[in-house]
């Protein structure tokens, strides 16, 4: 298994990394029994023309090289983009930013899409209950 | 540039530069078939008569017992499927499923070849489970055996955890056991798999009581792709690969000349050397223990302390997993395993570790380093150093994850 250089990057000096107080939402994926476990918290500021951006976003995974890797690519990724945007962004997105993925690593520890979506939902579901 | 340290001497070996020296000619000048009847092949059959010798007197064994496989795995293969080809070649046995007992903690290649037998129905399997500890009890052995049981294998020292399994008790168990036999029951034939022990325990087959014992030689010092079985004389087993008339007829293809020169070199320097290597291994390998525990905190050790091979250390860090965690190391120059699911491709983590009661997380997060005849004080020094460093950092990465995990559930 070969892991591209962009990976290691990312594995080796994740950016955004840790956690967020005061978080506008947060999302949680994956489980212990395949061994990985991702949080991303985002925040999220309003803001007139463009609607509501992430303005900063942070996560903290437990899990393999390329769950670290994945992790660290989502929130490059939907950094500065708006909730919508950054709802569109897919698996195959962050496996192609980080030059592909080991096919057996593309199912099992690319869940950082589903983490930052999960956090979106997070932050909509908070201004509905406010 | 530093040189890079080896800690995983229970996949592999480097070859020892006299048992080289030993297989050399045997590839050029040297290179004769032992089965001609020239004095090439003379040549060649007498170096595979000198091992064979050298084998069996650390076997306890005669030279006829000893058999040469391409590794442990082949070992293994024979032994299960040779066993039920044997059974079933007696017409009287057709309407009578046989029963296998074996350990949970197998090596892949018992383990498949059980359940291969098994999906076919040509036997039925009971897989014991160990404590704890990672050793089968013998009451659990003795608990499964029934009136068609017909083999019992199990492994002498596990390959993750290190565990040495009772072999001279279950040996004892199974003499016990036929004795009381009838002349028309079946007898149980016992196995074990001593891929991991031969650097270390006890392999005097006559004490140990076992009928079959496989390894390989790449563990201890020799080369790769060479293993062997021994065959106690008598033993009910037929040959599973058709071909020439090579091993007694046990093991057909041309002999692997230098290889079978290497692996006889190989046990003569265990037989030599191998408790003043053991002796040292096991103190550099307690230090380490007890650093690692001592200077990384929320750490365990897995398996048992004491029951254990002198090479063999297993460590799981919370919050920690092992792919990452190898990936690190090995990018500071350090080689381990891991019992991680995500290292190897697998889907569920270690099923060592999973028997011995570990949760997923805790296997994932497992961390093999073994230790061997060249590894030095020094190099353990510097290898605890740099594992506390990936383990600061991953765990830096992991943050609360897994507590907040168990908190929202
Ligand atoms: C306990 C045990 N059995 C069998 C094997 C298989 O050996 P080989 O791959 O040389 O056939 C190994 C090696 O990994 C082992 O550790």
């Amino acid at each position: 298994m070969q892991y591209s250089k962009k990976v290691l990057e990312h594995f080796t000096r994740p950016h955004n990394q840790g956690a967020l107080k005061n978080a506008s939402g947060v999302g949680m994926v994956g489980n212990p029994v395949c061994g990985d476990l991702m949080k991303i918290y985002i925040k999220v500021k309003k803001d007139k023309k463009k609607g509501d951006i992430i303005s900063d976003i942070k996560f903290e995974t437990l899990g393999c090289a390329s769950a670290i890797a994945t992790s660290s690519m989502v929130t490059d990724l939907a950094k500065g983009k708006t909730v919508e945007d950054a709802m569109k962004i897919t698996r195959n997105d962050v496996a192609d930013a980080l030059d592909g993925l080991p096919p057996i690593k593309m199912h099992c520890s690319n869940l950082a899409d589903e983490a930052l979506h999960e956090a979106i939902k997070d932050y909509r579901n908070s201004l509905i209950k406010n | 540039m530093q040189k890079n340290i080896y800690l995983d001497y229970a996949a592999t070996t480097p070859v020892d530069k006299e048992v080289l020296r030993e297989m050399l000619p045997y590839f050029g000048e040297k290179f004769g078939n032992a089965m001609s009847i020239h004095s090439f092949g003379q040549e060649a059959l007498q170096a595979v008569d000198e091992a064979r010798g050298k084998i069996a007197t650390f076997f306890n064994a005669t030279p006829s017992e000893i058999i040469f496989t391409s590794g442990a795995t082949e070992s293994n293969n024979i032994t299960i499927k040779g066993v039920l080809k044997s059974y079933y070649s007696k017409p009287k046995n057709a309407k009578i499923k046989p029963h296998i007992i074996t350990s949970a903690i197998e090596h892949h290649c018992i383990l498949d070849s059980c359940k291969a037998v098994e999906q076919e129905k040509l036997a039925e399997i009971s897989y014991i489970k160990p404590g704890k500890d990672g050793v089968v009890k013998i009451s659990d052995i003795n608990n499964a055996i029934k009136t068609n049981t017909i083999l019992i294998s199990v492994m002498y020292v596990n390959n993750e955890i290190g565990t040495v399994q009772p072999i001279e008790k279950i040996g004892k168990l199974v003499k016990k056991i036929n004795a009381q036999k009838k002349e028309t029951d079946f007898k149980i034939l016992f196995h074990t798999d001593a891929t991991q022990a031969i650097n270390y325990c006890d392999c005097d087959t006559k004490k140990i009581g076992v009928d079959l014992l496989s390894m390989s030689a790449h563990k201890i010092y020799g080369p790769k792709g060479v293993g062997i079985l021994y065959v106690k004389k008598g033993t009910a087993i037929k040959k599973i690969q058709d071909g020439g008339d090579q091993e007694y007829k046990m093991r057909a293809g041309t002999h692997n000349v230098p290889g079978i020169v290497g692996a006889g070199k190989a046990i003569e320097l265990v037989q030599k050397n191998g408790q003043k290597d053991a002796k040292k291994i096991q103190f550099l390998r307690d230090y380490l223990i007890e650093k690692v525990l001592r200077e990384i905190p929320h750490t365990m050790l897995n398996g048992s302390k004491i029951k254990r091979s002198p090479n063999n250390a297993n460590f799981t860090f919370r919050d920690v997993e092992g792919e990452g965690l190898l990936l690190s190391l090995d990018m500071e120059g350090v080689a381990g395993s891991t019992g991680s699911a995500c290292s190897s491709g697998a889907l569920s983590p270690s099923h060592v570790l999973m028997a011995i009661g570990l949760k997923a997380e805790q296997a994932h997060g497992s961390l093999r380093l073994t230790l061997g005849k060249y590894t030095t004080k020094q190099e353990i020094n510097t290898a605890v150093q740099k594992l506390k460093t990936v383990v600061v950092r991953l765990r830096k990465i992991s943050g609360s994850v897994l507590e907040d995990y168990y908190s929202n559930k």
